[in-house]
């Protein structure tokens, strides 16, 4: 039966027709909902590793077992997956693997916009790229039975538009897979004597698959009339240029991105006049042309920044758009902002207040770095906080004041923790501020290690990070509210005085999980209330001035009571709870 | 049939998902090609929100560009204006009165603009302003201004009443049914 899916919903359903028995993932936008869809098969084991090269190595070890594997990541993910991968693509599989991979071109929700293609090159994987779900849940499928006749782990490469978006999809039922394990040197320990046996391997693999690319359906040729021009293209960048030309000219699109074919694309070229490349970001397909020797228009024209719309290739292309209606009104942006009863929010007011350097890191805390209260110095990649303030505390970045980092409870077990291990280790002197929310919160509430429950919701192991900070030789460890601004504020001044490491676990959990109870709204009383501001200074957006008196919205207040500690006149109460 | 556009545009956090989710349903019983387009992750912090919805024999494109939205949906008054340049000429803005202050309006930095309804209407646009979120308080809760609108929505529509209940059945939790169902209605008849 026809039914509407996201495209990582779509993915999802594709590992489950295809008997894969193993997911193992670190959430990341656009990927999660792959595991979060995934993990509601019961036929299928699917959790949340630690990061994702946990979850990598993981999966490849499903795989070894003979079954059918799969990990997803978001594209700066791939980093930190990258060392077991491109190991893995010489090893080669048992069971089939399949790495999910999402893009996030336009930076709706990351800190840089990479082109994983690249990787699929490097690592010498092949990677194919769905442009619906329809293609989502095919390629999916694809990708196992490739997978194990090619002996090679396959990257399914999504983003943002083809992930995020529904369209419709006709499920069909599971096949079960399964071999067995057999030791195999050789194949699998990849030292040197055995790795460079394998190498010719891959080079002969990446040759064969050529071969297939020349031929499989997902590359195809859609006739045109006009062959004044010829198109080749993938992805979400197929999408508009159909959307613009409809059937005009003839199109290459390609659903395998690496390896390349050699004679379709020649050939191809060869039957039109003009040879057009339409990609977002990099020029991946437009370098393969160009080596084949093939003159073509690409990132001449169309740009390796930002996402790609039907207007922007309309434009390209010389096609007539029509033009809306803009408003003569200035109008204010509206950036994302952290929520009212944020738990995060004390702690920022009271960084900002000290005017301490502080390096932050990734997730809904990068927030802090917005006005007013512009609480942070760095935003980098996950860990980079506590790793950053060993660098620039041991340079000597922080003179009188100590400097500090402010990291998640899930990015800390990601990749925080061997940075603190380092702290400990080479006796640097910063102080590390543990933002613990109890929930992996910007991308939606996924669990991880310090949360007690594991994917499906399960209690499991949860990690202890006091004891787990004072294991790897921090001995000062203190955990804050962060709705006490004064316990927030002592905290702060004393660990930052000391003369040696130091963890501040600022603990509460986020203001949206449905098992937080929240107080009744503020009340304002505009007698009391003489319009001084002090309550503007923590960027709370259920807080207004409304006639020069401070006002609650109560559909947002969760009475978390921060701003009221700012005000000296008591104009800012808490309700009586019944 | 030639592609419709509709456009759902709010701040993050006031259930534009469930209004698209709603639309969908509708649409997919309907035998219609369909794409719906989210923003998840950090602009759903409260910030600027747009979700695509279209539909028609073949839809290739997810997302809805400047100049093609038959439809702009807005949650609130303020993104309603930041959006017209979307809307198609002889478009229809269906909006929320709601106004919800930015973060930079919160701080001072900038201002509310003020009677955009009126400035909407005097560029030529097609506006259709109503307070939804008073029909969702009366409805019971203030979270169904998602459906109230909707249901506003669907009067551009030839779908029936009971096709829409029958959507609205699938798209939300059992407990929460009558509710929703009376906002619908509310909405509906506005």
């Amino acid at each position: 039966m026809k039914t509407l899916m996201l495209g990582n919903e779509a993915v999802a359903r594709g590992l489950f027709e295809a008997g894969c028995s193993f997911i193992s993932s670190y959430p990341g936008t656009p990927s999660t909902e792959i595991t979060e869809c995934a993990a509601l098969y019961k036929e299928m084991y699917a959790e949340w590793a630690p990061n994702e090269k946990v979850a990598m190595e993981a999966a490849f070890g499903a795989s070894l077992a003979g079954k059918r594997s799969f990990c997803a990541m978001k594209h700066v993910g791939l980093n930190v997956a990258a060392d077991p991968l491109f190991t893995i693509g010489y090893t080669g599989v048992n069971g089939g693997m399949v790495i999910g991979v999402a893009d996030d071109a336009g930076m709706h929700s990351s800190q840089n916009e990479q082109d994983s293609r690249h990787y699929a090159r490097a690592s010498k994987i092949p990677m194919l790229e769905p442009s619906d779900s329809a293609e989502a849940l095919a390629f999916t499928k694809l990708a196992y039975d490739l997978s194990e006749e090619f002996d090679t782990p396959v990257f399914i490469k999504m983003c943002t538009r083809v992930a995020h978006s529904q369209s419709i999809v006709e499920p069909s039922s599971r096949i079960e897979v399964s071999k067995t394990y057999e030791k195999t040197p050789q194949k699998y320990i990849m030292m040197p004597g055995n790795a460079k046996l394998r190498h010719p391997i891959v080079e002969a693999r990446t040759r064969k698959l050529i071969a297939w690319a020349e031929t499989c359906e997902i590359n195809r040729v859609e006739a045109g009339a006009d062959r004044s021009m010829g198109i080749i293209t993938s992805s979400t960048s197929y999408q508009y240029v159909k959307e613009v030309c409809g059937d005009k000219y003839p199109v290459l699109k390609l659903g395998m991105i690496w390896p390349l074919p050699e004679k379709k694309i020649i050939d191809f070229a060869k039957s039109v006049d003009t040879l057009v490349i339409v990609e977002e970001l990099d020029s991946f397909i437009e370098n393969h042309c160009r080596q084949l020797g093939l003159d073509c228009i690409g990132k001449e024209k169309f740009s390796c920044i930002g996402e790609f719309s039907q207007n922007l290739v309309a434009e390209k292309l010389g096609v007539d758009t029509v033009a809306g209606t803009k408003l003569d009104a200035a109008i204010p942006p509206r950036p994302p902002v952290m929520c009212a009863g944020c738990p995060h929010r004390g702690l920022f007011y009271t960084l900002a207040k000290n005017k301490v350097t502080a390096l932050g890191d990734i997730g809904c805390y990068t927030l802090g770095a917005v006005p007013p209260l512009a609480a942070l110095d760095t935003t980098i990649c996950m860990g980079a906080s506590i790793s950053g303030l060993h660098g620039f505390t041991k340079a000597g970045g922080a003179d009188e004041k100590k400097a500090v980092a402010v990291i998640g409870d899930s990015t800390f077990m990601h990749s925080g923790m061997t940075g603190l291990v380092n702290m400990a280790y080479n006796e640097s002197n910063g102080t590390v501020i543990i933002v613990d929310n109890s929930i992996t919160g910007m991308t939606g509430h996924q669990q991880n290690p310090t949360t007690g429950f594991n994917l499906k919701g399960d209690p499991c192991t949860k990690i202890d990070l006091e004891s787990f900070c004072r294991a790897i030789g921090i001995r000062r460890v203190r955990v804050v509210d962060p709705y006490d601004l004064k316990q927030c504020d002592e905290a702060i001044k004393e660990e930052t005085a000391a003369d040696e490491p130091s963890v501040i676990i600022s603990r509460r959990p986020c203001a949206l999980l449905k098992y937080v109870k929240h107080k009744k709204p503020i009340i304002a009383d505009p007698n009391k209330c003489v319009g001084c501001k002090a309550c503007m200074k923590i960027g709370c957006p259920a807080i207004s001035i409304s006639g020069g008196k401070a006002t609650i919205d109560n559909t947002l207040c969760t009475g978390c009571g921060v701003c009221a500690q700012l005000c000296k006149l008591d104009a800012l109460q808490a309700a009586k709870e019944v | 049939m030639k592609t419709q556009n509709i456009m759902i545009v709010g701040v993050g956090g006031q259930g534009s998902l469930l209004a698209s989710k709603l639309l969908g349903r509708m649409l997919l019983q309907k035998g219609y090609d369909i794409k719906v387009s989210e923003v998840h992750g950090m602009s759903q912090r409260g910030g600027s929100v747009v979700t695509y919805v279209r539909f028609g024999d073949k839809v290739y494109s997810p997302v809805i560009d400047k100049g093609e939205a038959d439809f702009i949906v807005s949650f609130e008054l303020l993104e309603a204006a930041r959006w017209t340049e979307y809307l198609k000429p002889g478009g229809k803005i269906v909006v929320n009165t709601q106004q919800i202050s930015p973060m930079p309006v919160i701080t001072g930095a900038a201002e509310y603009p003020q009677g955009l309804a009126e400035q909407m209407k005097s560029a030529g646009l097609n506006v259709d302003a109503f307070d939804a979120l008073a029909l969702a308080q009366q409805a019971g809760s203030s979270k169904a201004v998602n459906i109230v609108l909707m249901g506003h929505l669907s009067k551009n529509f030839d779908f029936t009443e009971e096709e829409w209940m029958d959507a609205i059945e699938k798209s939300v939790p059992a407990k929460f049914l009558e509710l929703n169902k009376t906002a619908f209605r509310l909405g509906r008849n506005a």
